[in-house]
């Protein structure tokens, strides 16, 4: 699956503020643990389609846990682009 | 989606490590500003960081530029040093409120007096952190830390030194700003500012000096979201944001606008 937004785990303290940020509030804390023992946030499954690749958590995140990528507008725009720039 | 263009890519001048800051803690959100500052001025090869005292002691490790720790308050000083002996060089400290209003007060108040070319960034979060939660001249009134645990009296112990203004009343300064990094908005704002007091020096104008205001949840007893929400309602009103100083003139500051 095709995510726009991961959360690196090992990074995450558990802190919330993107949580705060997020203007679909997708963002919600997990039940696990990381290995430095601080619970994680996540996007589920179910709601990552409504991730709009704002980056507003990345922004907010003070341990660079967040990595943020646009979605492609459209795929055939996305094939035509690869055409040209091969 | 790692195909896809990134939206969000950290600064090449950051050591892409785990930091040593507690969960909610904006040094890490400070030290980025100043590396991606860093990255798009490309000044990396010819930055200089003078190291503090304080929670901020390990910017050496989180910055990939050459560094000089300096002793308790005195970066200043060693950053008037380092630029007069080292002339090409883009010269910065990154210290935090014990260090620079406390017992750097001398330091840092003659080095702007004196309009070094060299840039400070002040990471003020109102308490000793590093040291186990102390009172520092910038503590609120009525907050409370292990040193005052009533709560900060101001009959006793003065009211909260308001650095920026300080700084920006002085001959030699040339930029001097106040940001926080509570929200987004005010996060894109920093940037800008933090650019700004890298250009001030770059261009030979005076000092550059930014204060971003920033949570210690840890010692302020909070989450670090009651801690974030404490910047708003709380420090701002006090340490109001905005631009103090700036002798670049409207055209310099127009042409850092660009950066989102």
């Amino acid at each position: 699956m095709m995510r726009p937004v991961e959360f690196r785990e090992d990074r995450c303290k558990g802190c919330a503020l993107c949580m705060t940020v997020c203007p679909g509030e997708i963002i919600t804390m997990s039940s696990r643990f990381n290995t430095s023992g601080y619970k994680v946030v996540e996007v589920r499954d179910e709601v990552v389609e409504e991730c709009t690749s704002c980056a507003a958590c990345a922004l907010i995140c003070p341990d660079y846990a967040v990595s943020v990528w646009r979605k492609p507008a459209k795929a055939k725009k996305g094939e035509t682009a690869d055409v040209h720039a091969g | 989606m790692k195909n896809g263009k990134a939206a969000f890519t950290l600064p090449g001048v950051l050591a892409d490590i785990p930091t040593h800051y507690c969960p909610g803690c904006q040094h890490g959100v400070a030290q980025r500003l100043v590396a991606e500052c860093l990255d798009e001025l490309a000044l990396s090869e010819k930055a200089i960081c003078i190291g503090s005292i304080g929670c901020s002691v390990f910017i050496y490790n989180y910055l990939k530029v050459d560094s000089v720790e300096a002793p308790h308050g005195r970066a200043p000083a060693v950053a008037t040093g380092v630029k007069r002996a080292r002339p090409e060089a883009a010269v910065f400290t990154y210290q935090g409120d014990g260090d620079l209003a406390s017992i750097g007060m001398a330091e840092t108040m003659h080095c702007a007096n004196r309009g070094e070319r060299v840039t400070i960034v002040f990471v003020n979060n109102t308490v000793y952190g590093m040291t186990g939660g102390q009172m520092a001249p910038t503590t609120m009134v009525g907050q409370r830390t292990t040193t005052c645990p009533g709560g900060r009296c101001a009959d006793n112990e003065g009211e909260p030194i308001k650095m920026t203004e300080i700084i920006a009343s002085l001959g030699g300064t040339a930029y001097a700003a106040r940001v926080a990094v509570d929200s987004v908005k005010h996060v894109r704002a920093a940037k800008k500012a933090v650019r700004r007091a890298f250009e001030a020096p770059l261009n030979n104008l005076g000092l550059g000096f930014v204060e971003i205001l920033a949570t210690c949840p840890t010692n302020w007893k909070m989450t670090p979201v009651q801690a974030n929400k404490r910047i708003s309602e709380e420090l701002i009103p006090y340490f109001p944001l905005g631009t103090y100083k700036n002798l670049m003139g409207e055209q310099a500051a127009e042409g850092t606008e660009v950066e989102g």
